[in-house]
């Protein structure tokens, strides 16, 4: 029998849906908010839902710091690194997937226990190599760090994805001619779409949002949005609204990407749970 | 051409021998089933020839040619799969063209081709449709498809036909032993099907444990089966087995009397039993008997019998069509 929905159970069910829905994305909410207000009105108690509206701090966030070219950054770092790590990730999913040897859960598990340890573990030795071989700064050099530093979760949700193809197909290719670069681009690339999507999706927001390397090894050069973030919370004191307004700016352009690649995250992130 | 030659070959999985060692010949132009019990190593042997396995030691020539390190497209086979394994991405005529596309052939030969097979296999009018748009029937036939398109020395079937249902399974039955008589191209099949080896097969090689029990005509494993086993899995339903004073009278371990070289009659006849269970088909009766000083014992009688449950009978098998076999289980003379 199938289940009985009241009214009432409706009704109850949808409020308490959008309850926690607007509590998620009420930070996001409130700093879009402040970020329009003036420096008094932001640090008002209690704070101010009525208040006069300003993009001044938009125009001094410009003014001080160039946002295109942490944007850029952010863009090239992002971007670079998950592509980069998809080029990598998706042959060695394909191995641990297709052709595992006795070791490959040993191997996979090695990869996540990287991920295990705080990175601040590794900032020093990091740091020195880093301004050893003169990468400090450098776009280049944070594009391979962060491919570095997602490549275990790319590995692993390739590896999940892959896991559910059926390996028939992919002998039938190989009996079909096709050599294993054919078989992975036309076989396997093709039907792990929606996986690899959003495992891209994914990668990017987290490399969007990383925040401890960025900040540790960027100055102003290679410094991506996350840093422009937080050189708004600086010695000079705290300055709610422009830190707002540097903060929307940041995650303005990632909040866009999600809203329009919402329906292939999620299918990508609930791929192979119904058959 | 397309004559394939299987020399000591043997595949292990660590330390599981799947097919101890297996010499077997199968000539240009001939159809021949691999059949057996689940796990007897069938399929792992067509996948040994068809090269998605390795072989741990012995040859594989195909044409007289070492293929035995060879990747599989260089084989020069076609293999339809169980799961029929179609690009699930690709429509079915881009499915079907997919070979030739990898073996770099021009837009023309791939079109004229791809028409060509889907003509032979009534698929013409699906060839924009998905995999998933079409019944299971369609999708073994545009696998067939994918197959034919190669031209290949030797097809390879793992178990085609069963994901279809009863009714579909005979006519892909049909349709595969027809296509075998318009390509004359060598065929293997992998079954645990006896009925579809005996329909179908010019040579039935009958595997156990990854050893070869019998190779034959489909009539000559009927006829004569070298053991017990190919007795009792060569033909349906399956012969009867009887020890003990019965057996020891004609100088066997055991005898093996199949349910259609017995005769039925209320009166007189060599054993005495009670019918258990009559199975009335039609075309056919059924019975399951307990007979007196032998055991159970199947038989089946032409066309309409009116025994039932409970009846007394007499059966008396045919002297001529008794098998002998001793400790061992191998036939005896």
């Amino acid at each position: 029998m199938a289940r009985r929905v009241t009214t009432q159970r409706k009704i109850l069910f949808t409020a308490f849906g959008w309850l926690f829905g607007l509590a998620m994305f009420f930070p996001i909410l409130w700093t879009a908010m402040t970020s329009f207000k003036s420096e008094g009105d932001a640090i008002a108690s209690p704070p101010l839902l009525f208040y006069h509206w300003t993009v001044e701090n938009y125009v001094e966030v410009q003014s001080r710091s160039n946002y295109f070219l942490h944007f850029g950054n952010s863009v090239a770092i992002s971007l670079g690194s998950v592509l980069i790590g998809l080029l990598i990730a998706v042959p060695a999913a394909w191995a641990m997937a297709f052709a595992p040897a006795r070791r490959t859960k040993d191997l996979l598990m090695w990869m996540l226990s990287t991920k295990m340890m705080p990175p601040v573990g590794v900032l020093v030795p990091i740091y020195l190599i880093y301004r050893d071989w003169g990468l400090l700064d450098t776009v280049g050099g944070l594009i391979g760090l962060m491919t570095m530093v997602n490549l275990p979760i790319i590995v692993w949700m390739l590896y999940t994805y892959f896991k559910e193809i059926p390996g028939d197909i992919l002998e039938a290719a190989r009996m079909d001619g096709a050599s294993l670069a054919k078989e992975i681009f036309y076989v396997l690339a093709p039907m792990a779409v929606p996986g690899i999507a959003s495992t891209l999706l994914l990668n990017i927001i987290l490399a969007w949002n990383e925040a401890f390397w960025t900040l540790n090894l960027t100055a102003a050069k290679a410094a991506p949005l996350s840093a422009f973030i937080a050189s708004y919370s600086s010695p000079e004191g705290l300055f709610w609204a422009k830190l707002s307004a540097a903060s929307t700016l940041a995650i303005a352009p990632i909040l866009i990407l999600g809203w329009f690649s919402q329906r292939q995250l999620v299918r990508g992130l609930t791929f192979g749970a119904v058959k | 051409m397309g004559a394939i030659r299987l020399q000591q070959v043997s595949k292990s999985f660590g330390t599981t021998a799947v097919i101890p060692t297996i010499d077997l010949d199968i000539a240009d132009g001939e159809f021949a089933v691999f059949v057996g019990p689940s796990g007897c190593g069938k399929s792992t042997l067509l996948r040994l020839i068809a090269g998605l396995e390795d072989t741990t030691s012995g040859r594989i020539l195909i044409d007289g040619v070492d293929a035995t390190r060879l990747p599989p497209a260089q084989r020069g086979l076609a293999m339809v799969f169980q799961s029929y394994a179609l690009y699930p991405h690709m429509s079915v005529y881009k499915n079907i063209a997919f070979p030739l596309k990898m073996a770099g052939a021009d837009h023309a030969t791939i079109d004229k081709k791809v028409q060509a097979a889907a003509g032979i296999l009534n698929l013409t009018q699906y060839l924009e449709r998905k995999p998933r748009q079409l019944s299971g029937g369609q999708r073994q036939r545009v696998a067939i498809g994918r197959a034919i398109v190669r031209e290949p020395k030797a097809f390879l079937f793992d178990e085609p036909l069963s994901n279809l249902d009863a009714a579909l399974r005979v006519n892909m039955r049909l349709e595969i032993t027809e296509l075998h008589h318009t390509l004359k191209t060598t065929m293997i099949y992998v079954t645990h099907d006896q009925v579809e080896a005996m329909t179908m097969a010019d040579k039935i090689v009958v595997l156990r444990a990854g050893n070869v029990e019998q190779v034959g005509s489909p009539l000559e494993l009927y006829r004569s089966p070298r053991n017990q086993f190919v007795a009792g899995f060569i033909g349906s339903p399956q012969m009867n087995f009887v020890e003990g004073a019965e057996a020891e009278k004609r100088g066997a371990k055991t005898i093996g009397i199949r349910p259609e070289h017995m005769s039925v009659s209320r009166q007189s006849g060599d054993w005495v039993g009670t019918v258990g269970i009559a199975e009335h088909l039609g075309s056919d009766t059924f019975l399951h008997m307990a007979v007196e000083g032998v055991g159970a014992i199947k038989v089946r009688v032409e066309g309409e019998f009116g025994l039932h449950h409970g009846e007394k009978a007499y059966l008396t098998p045919d002297p001529a069509k008794i098998h002998r076999f001793d400790v061992h289980g191998m036939a005896l003379g």
